[in-house]
């Protein structure tokens, strides 16, 4: 066997379980934490409840705030798709002068500090009067996510050759036609797997957010960073845990269609 | 064969477009009068002044306190990086080694986190970190300590939580590196005599430095940028340049003093970046070649 480099011992066992609780420690603890029938940041044992999932309900902050979310994601992650997938067949079947600058500059919202972006928001928002415009967040909100759906894009069309789209050109069919039957339906994988990983950074995205959010626009991470901020109330860890769950199930769904290590290794 | 590309006909433009038009229109132009706004002058009462001035870049220059910022935050980000330099590299080797099945388990759990909100990551480590929090019950009533730790509202709390957070970028900066590594290589080392830790640090660590090198990039620069976790863990005591930002611009309203400390962040950071990666094409050009 010329992949593996011997096997773990168990001083590498040891590391790997410590290493492994480290990781998944502040998450056990949030969705623990939920379950607790006390008032204040306690443990479940003694008296477990389902007092904080009704008091999630009782705030209508946090549910507008959970329900714009879910409609920023998906109209973000939508609008990214219609960008991003045009653009990635520019890149990955043109050759052209500016092919790499166009790359680096659909990638580039992945590199600026997202606290740049808020403060460029802001500020734009306010010359332009688009100040709580539900669209305009959204609009940023899809420029962000779409060097995710541009990157899943480009690596199912990786390595694809262009024979069989010649063939039905040649038998006549046309440009779209041959996008729509043939194509389309090779990358469709990589496309909604894109679609979701956007989804989940828009519906996460706090750090730019917090800056263009106003009462009307406020989304679920800003509303928990701003209850977090002022105190830490068990309520804050039930909506912490709808969230996990809710990664989970999308994180299931992504494993499905696209599997998991592409996604997040950018395995091939 | 047919060749993977069609002949450049306007079609690539016409394709991009949409994104152009995005990425002009709501990135490119709001950057530009982000910078912009960095020259113009604020007065407490009248707001931000016509004209441009350097004086937002001044007063930044000749006051201790930003230096003392811009030092604490790059020392944050250091020090996240050298702690995931040394957690990640040698659990990325763990997960190489271990059974197939395995690995799919736990790749799920250890990079899965990635895609779960920083507040809520962020909240569970004030939960475990706090006065009162877990961790100090567990320290105390095993009596490893007699007073509780501060952990909250302390640099070692922002660098255990941005440890947790920027992690997995390591990881599987590393395990890319792993994936070219020719196995055999380490059993030549091994049968001609070499000990684990010579085969280690002579065949194994060299041929894993430019995953550790871009993985360093990533981590530093992403906690560098990061708001949620020290704003949070840190608060008031341990203010970073993104918190300093973010009280600039929505408590004392100095919009044009802000934009200067943004932009500074924003070429400080490229500046990692390109100088980096200049450095790495330089150093594995033959490797990459």
């Amino acid at each position: 066997m010329s992949r593996n480099i011997g096997r773990n011992g168990p001083l590498a066992w040891l590391f790997h379980g410590v290493f492994t609780a480290f990781i998944v420690a502040p998450l056990v603890v949030i969705v623990l934490v939920s379950f607790s029938d006390k008032g204040y940041i306690s443990m479940p044992f003694e008296g477990a409840s389902l007092r904080w999932y009704r008091a999630i309900l009782e705030a209508p902050e946090l549910v507008n705030a959970f329900w714009l979310s879910i409609g920023l994601g998906l109209g973000a992650a939508t609008v990214a798709t219609l960008v991003a997938v045009p653009a990635a067949l520019a890149i990955a079947r043109y050759r052209f002068i500016g092919r790499d600058g166009l790359t680096a500059l659909i990638l580039s919202p992945l590199m600026i500090p997202h606290v740049v972006l808020g403060v460029a928001f802001l500020r734009f928002f306010s010359l332009m009067g688009w100040t709580g415009s539900f669209v305009a967040l959204l609009l940023v909100h899809a420029l962000i996510v779409v060097p995710y759906s541009l990157r899943l894009t480009l690596a199912a069309l990786a390595g694809m050759n262009l024979e069989a789209e010649l063939a039905a050109r040649s038998l006549g069919a046309s440009r779209w036609t041959t996008f729509r039957r043939v194509l389309l339906p090779l990358i469709v994988p990589g496309v909604a797997g894109g679609w979701v990983l956007a989804f989940i950074q828009s519906f996460d995205e706090v750090t730019m957010t917090i800056f263009i959010a106003t009462p009307g626009t406020t989304t679920l991470p800003v509303a928990l960073y701003n209850r977090v901020s002022l105190m830490t109330d068990p309520v804050t860890t039930s909506v912490s845990t709808v969230m996990i769950v809710g990664t989970v199930v999308l994180m299931l769904i992504l494993d499905r269609v696209v599997g998991l290590d592409r996604v997040l290794l950018g395995k091939k | 064969m047919a060749d993977s590309f069609y002949r450049p006909n306007g079609a690539q433009w016409a394709l991009s477009s949409p994104a152009l038009a995005l990425f002009l229109g709501l990135l490119v132009v709001p950057l530009a009068l982000t910078a912009l706004l960095s020259f113009s002058a604020f007065h407490e009462i009248h707001g931000i002044q016509v004209g441009h001035t350097l004086g937002n870049y001044l007063d930044i220059l000749s006051d201790g306190y930003y230096y003392e910022l811009f030092l604490r935050t790059g020392a944050m980000a250091l020090g996240t990086t050298a702690i995931c330099v040394l957690l990640g590299v040698p659990e990325a080797i763990v997960l190489y080694r271990m059974r197939p099945m395995w690995q799919g388990v736990f790749f799920v759990v250890i990079l899965g986190p990635l895609l779960i909100s920083v507040v809520v990551r962020t909240l569970g480590w004030s939960i475990l970190l706090g006065r009162e929090g877990f961790i100090n019950t567990a320290l105390m009533s095993l009596g490893l300590v007699d007073r509780p730790l501060l952990l909250m509202f302390s640099m070692t709390g922002v660098l255990i939580a941005l440890t947790h957070v920027m992690i997995p970028f390591m990881i599987i900066a590393v395990w890319t590196s792993l994936q070219k590594l020719d196995g055999q290589v380490e059993h030549a080392a091994r049968s001609l005599g070499a000990g684990p830790l010579t085969t280690f640090r002579r065949v194994l660590l060299p041929q894993l430095l430019p995953g550790i090198l871009s993985g360093s990039i990533i981590v530093f620069t992403l906690s560098a940028s990061a708001f949620a976790t020290p704003a949070l863990i840190g608060g008031r005591k341990v203010k970073v340049v993104t918190t300093a930002i973010y009280d600039e611009f929505l408590t004392s309203l100095d919009w044009p003093l802000g934009a200067a400390v943004a932009v500074l962040l924003l070429l400080g950071i490229l500046l990692v970046v390109i100088g980096s990666n200049r450095f790495m094409e330089r150093k594995y050009r033959q490797v990459f070649a």
